[in-house]
């Protein structure tokens, strides 16, 4: 019976593309935005990844990476003095502004890296070396966004605080959430790069001893120093829970997805009661002959979950086309669909077929079967 | 029957023996109205009516006579207000919804006035409904269409739509479809309406060898007067009551 279900829907060419071509797009939406808004929540821990300590220390009160509260020198010392710690190193992580030749001035994330070990360096140089940074002036350049400081080129050169900064190499690095270059250098010279503060040491990067974890060894920290400690997805969580609560992003997308989810339900719903309103004699004389109340709705559940099964899988595949073509993510344009994402779109248009089958088969449910012998 | 042990094998109850040789299905004091209050319209007043085995019964009467509602009482596709109606030893009256599903896929065999042919379903899909309503195999189920179909003569024709067949062919997969899974009791609505008279002639022919067979009764609801001769019996029907019963053996033996 679920097989006659099938055809008696795909049969009905005008109404079955109605629903396929209106499913696909509530799809589409729904993975498209969806991945624009776990893009534009992965694109804030970028910066956090780029460094990939295993625990972050920093102020207690600290809500974000954006956030600036510098510690005391002296935290690094009472850091490195806490049981279970294999290495401190100091991390200056600020938004700066560049002057550049024309007279222009762009933001910049600067990265100062400890002096001797440069730990939290970037994991992969496309041009030069990360031991270039020894050389005076130098900074590395990321790759990403690097236009606007007029191009990853080695030699270039531009101004920070009015310093000169030269650029030695250029490292492959992600885009962030507001999109600024990535600069890297040394922590004594990133300070030098910034008006003088009575504290300039934001964060201190460190590593557990072998045998001690990272949450222990954060843990331990925040017990012995007063200070926060996370670890590496501690301090993303942080980051992105801080822009969820104190942005208008959560909401927008999630009127966006909700207005998908009610287009979703009138497209399916209003073309499968159509559809059931105009099979109502066949289905009427399939109840006469003996079909069961339960597979008269299994039949109307098989069209329904079909058809979202068929549109899902055009709308996600156009979805993530969309996002390949437009830089996969790693452009301007925010683009990342986890497997998540995907399930809970899945979920979502089942549960949407799901409920407008149901809707539609109602009425020949409610149908006594002797209306077939009317005229 | 062929596929007997197949199809109703948890159904053993409406095959089994009902202990009486005479009449398999008997009405009595039927009564059905529609409506409430000033608008309550009585269809059926009260009525009493056997079909015995291996009868065909013809049930005739003027539009709006109520032969339909008689008809999808018996056969269990609408309630009746009051009256008992036994079919096969069960109480058609007293049974639920889903008990009288399970009745009618059983037993009866339906053909409409208006065919109900599913349009995107091909003749030979659309004849095996009854089996796939069963839960025979589907390609089994096809097999057996296209064998009635070929007893219809539209053996070229089990893979056309019905909106690709004319009026008379259309009834005739209909037919087929009523008759596929071998049915105790068939209903039948009009069943030569849309058939020229060599067509109808073979429809009934087909309608009566099944009618005749043991244990088995077709009622058949008609206006055509080119089949009043294959009925055994005919009941007349006038403003909901039966009014008078002819018996065509004895019109025939008579003359």
């Amino acid at each position: 019976m679920m097989r006659l279900a099938l055809k008696m829907l795909m049969g009905d060419r005008s109404r079955y593309l109605t629903l396929v071509i209106g499913l696909s797009l509530v799809s589409f939406l729904f993975v498209q935005q969806g991945a624009a808004f776990c893009g534009i929540m992965a694109r804030i821990s970028k910066p956090i990844e780029a460094v990939g300590a295993p625990v972050w220390v920093s102020d207690a009160k600290l809500q974000s990476i954006e956030e600036s509260r510098p510690l005391p020198d002296t935290d690094l010392s009472r850091v490195r003095s806490v049981p279970g710690i294999e290495w401190a190193v100091p991390l200056f992580l600020r938004i700066v502004q560049v002057r550049l030749h024309d007279g222009t001035f762009q933001n910049v994330r600067l990265f100062g890296l400890d002096n001797n070990s440069l730990i939290g360096r970037p994991p992969h140089m496309l041009v030069g070396r990360t031991s270039d940074l020894f050389a005076p002036d130098s900074v590395i350049l990321g790759s990403s966004e690097s236009d606007r400081l007029g191009g990853p080129k080695v030699g270039n050169t531009f101004e920070i605080n009015d310093r000169l900064a030269r650029v030695v190499g250029v490292a492959d690095a992600a885009r962030d959430f507001v999109g600024n270059p990535y600069v890297y250098t040394t922590y004594d010279r990133a300070i030098s790069f910034t008006p003088p503060q009575r504290k300039q040491l934001n964060f201190i990067l460190a590593a557990p001893k072998e045998g001690v974890s990272a949450e222990a060894l954060a843990s331990t920290i925040r017990r012995a120093t007063g200070l926060g400690a996370y670890t590496l997805d501690d301090m993303r969580w942080l980051s992105i829970d801080y822009t969820i609560r104190n942005t208008a992003f959560p909401v927008l997308f999630a009127i966006a997805l909700l207005m998908d989810f009610v287009v979703g339900m009138s497209v399916a719903g209003q073309t499968l009661h159509a559809f059931a309103l105009q099979n109502e004699r066949f289905l009427a004389a399939l109840k006469a002959m003996g079909t069961g109340q339960l597979t008269l709705a299994l039949m109307s559940v098989t069209q329904g979950l079909t058809v979202g099964l068929i549109s899902f899988g055009i709308g996600s595949g156009a979805a993530c086309l969309f996002g390949y073509l437009t830089g996969g993510g790693t452009g301007r344009l925010s683009f990342y669909a986890p497997w998540q994402l995907m399930a809970v779109s899945f979920g979502t248009l089942m549960v949407i077929c799901f409920l407008s089958s149901l809707f539609a088969i109602r009425r020949v449910l409610l149908l006594e079967p002797g209306v077939v012998f009317r005229a | 029957m062929r596929y007997g042990g197949f199809y109703f094998s948890n159904q053993a109850s409406y095959f089994a023996p009902s202990g009486r040789t005479g009449d398999l299905i008997s009405l009595r004091k039927v009564t059905k109205s529609f409506g409430v209050g000033e608008a309550r319209l009585q269809v059926l007043r009260g009525v009493d009516l056997d079909i015995q085995t291996g009868e065909i019964l013809l049930l005739v009467g003027p539009s709006g006579c109520g032969k339909t509602t008689l008809l999808s009482v018996v056969a269990g596709v609408l309630d009746s207000s009051e009256g008992e109606i036994e079919v096969f030893g069960q109480r058609v009256d007293r049974m639920s919804r889903s008990e009288k599903a399970n009745f009618r896929r059983a037993v009866i065999g339906f053909a409409f006035q208006q065919f109900n042919l599913v349009p995107t379903l091909t003749a030979a899909e659309n004849a095996a409904v009854p089996l796939l309503i069963r839960k025979l195999p589907y390609a089994k189920a096809l097999e057996r269409a296209r064998e009635y179909l070929a007893l219809l003569g539209l053996e070229d024709r089990t893979e056309f739509q019905p909106t690709q067949l004319s009026g008379g062919q259309q009834q005739r997969i209909a037919i087929a479809r009523a008759l596929i899974a071998e049915p105790r009791f068939l209903v039948c609505d009009e069943p030569t309406a849309a058939l020229d008279s060599e067509a109808g002639h073979q429809v009934m022919e087909l309608l009566h060898q099944v009618g005749r067979k043991e244990n088995r009764a077709v009622l058949i609801v008609t206006h055509d007067n080119r089949i009043l001769s294959y009925g055994d019996r005919i009941a007349h029907m006038i403003d909901g009551k039966i009014v008078a019963i002819n018996n065509n053996h004895e019109s025939r033996k008579e003359s």
